[in-house]
């Protein structure tokens, strides 16, 4: 049997995400806002030369089906991103601090709704 | 599927007490559901394997659009029309939306494009037939959407986010190109006798490279069992090739045509149909490079890209002067 396995797809080197790469377009992330009353909602991204195209390539690639009525480009590198292994001090902190929840105080019955 | 063949870097798996603490810990998180984000520690192997599956898959989509593409200006009404362009342009849609899954995985886009050019990227054997008259457009909306669809239902629950997330965005799209194929298929069954024999025909032609696309036979496919422990495949391949021949078989009968295997037959004891095997040599050739078509697809995907460069590079120019510019006025 002849397998295509000898050639093997090996070449591809991890780069750093959204850095600048000399020829091609920047990358964009793609916000967009739905019909109905959302915020802005991370769909995906692109490649575009500028602003104005990224806007006119958001509108082709991600709203084809009403998806949205106003869209966000932002340039990738100009993203700031806080990293998986700050998880702990961010989040944590909020885990003993269950009286933020109003499930935490009980209200008697006969008090009514609240 | 669109990714076939896809060679697992591991060196077979490890049990959970095999790992270092980092990987069992990843190991453990896709096991019990959990997504994988672009940011979070993952094996060597799972970020390279992703990067081809995604990358192949994204080919695919992208080279898929030239074998309808060939029918648009002889579409036979503006509206067949209409909707053929609408669906090769879903194709160039679901190709961006993979391309930068995969780029979350720190591929550059024009390395892949590379790769794609030179040969040195696959994309799936299916597009390597020609597309010979307008019933095959019906055939391929039909059945290659279809047998699509069967593998990407799942994927929308693969274990990498980003990727996971393009898949709910393309099932959503998927079943509108399954069902223009089907329309196609209906129309021309019930035609006249010549519109009849197309269908036939285009069914005859596309039954077995569909079948091929769902990849090699189980006993065959050696690289699967590392996919599906990190769920980037979540199905084997006979496992979706069943499913597929078991949807399609009551849907050529309601058309009227035929299915172009003789030993098909419904087995009462399993509840499957069971089907003959297509022709492996022919798909390892088709994957190899020896299709019918595979030369006239890398040409013409060369072609777009050496005639667009003046595009992309002009318009970048253009991007930076407008920038400077600016830069200046202020």
């Amino acid at each position: 049997m002849s397998s295509p396995e000898s050639s093997e797809y090996d070449g591809t080197e991890a780069a750093p995400h959204g850095k600048a790469r000399s020829t091609e377009w920047p990358l964009w992330e793609i916000f967009i806002r739905g019909q109905h009353g959302l915020s802005h909602r991370h769909v995906g991204s692109l490649h575009a030369a500028d602003a104005e195209m990224a806007i006119k390539n958001a509108r082709d690639v991600y709203t084809r089906r009403n998806e949205g009525v106003s869209i966000w480009a932002v340039e990738a590198s100009a993203i700031a991103a806080s990293s998986p292994e700050e998880k702990g001090a961010l989040y944590e902190p909020a885990n003993d601090k269950v009286y933020r929840h109003p499930t935490f105080f009980d209200i008697p019955d006969e008090v009514g709704a609240m | 599927m669109y990714a076939q063949m896809i060679k697992s870097t591991g060196k077979g798996i490890k049990s959970l007490d095999e790992m270092d603490p980092e990987e069992r810990a990843f190991q453990e998180r896709i096991d019990a559901g959990g997504k994988i984000e672009p940011k979070d520690w993952m094996p060597d192997g799972y970020r390279k394997n992703l990067i081809r599956q995604i990358g192949q898959h994204a080919h695919s989509e992208i080279v898929g659009q030239l074998p309808e593409g060939n029918w648009i200006t002889r579409a036979p009404t503006l509206e067949r029309k209409a909707i053929l362009l609408a669906k090769v342009q879903d194709e160039a849609g679901h190709g961006l939306y993979l391309y930068c899954a995969a780029e979350t995985l720190g591929v550059t886009r024009d390395q892949m494009t590379r790769d794609l050019l030179s040969g040195k990227m696959k994309y799936s054997s299916i597009f390597n037939y020609p597309t010979l008259t307008w019933a095959d457009m019906g055939a391929v909306g039909w059945l290659v959407d279809g047998a699509a669809i069967m593998n990407q239902v799942p994927l929308q629950r693969t274990s990498y986010g980003p990727y996971a997330r393009a898949m709910v965005r393309i099932c959503k799209e998927e079943s509108f190109h399954q069902r223009q194929g089907f329309d196609i298929m209906m129309k021309m069954a019930n035609g006249t006798a010549a519109q009849r024999k197309m269908a036939q025909d285009a069914l005859n032609r596309f039954w077995f490279p569909a079948l091929m696309m769902f990849g090699p036979s189980d006993k065959d496919s050696v690289h699967s069992a590392q996919s599906m422990a990190w769920k980037i495949k979540m199905n084997t391949n006979d496992e979706l090739r069943q499913k597929f021949v078991d949807e399609t078989v009551p849907q050529a009968e309601y058309l009227g045509l035929t299915i172009p295997d003789e030993t098909l037959k419904f087995n009462e004891e399993t509840g499957h149909y069971d089907f003959a095997e297509p022709d492996w040599e022919e798909f390892f050739q088709v994957l190899k490079g020896n299709g019918p078509c595979n030369t006239e697809r890398l040409a013409a995907r060369n072609k777009a890209w050496d005639e667009g460069r003046w595009v992309r590079e002009g318009l970048l120019a253009h991007a930076e002067k407008k920038r400077s510019r600016k830069m200046a006025a202020e």
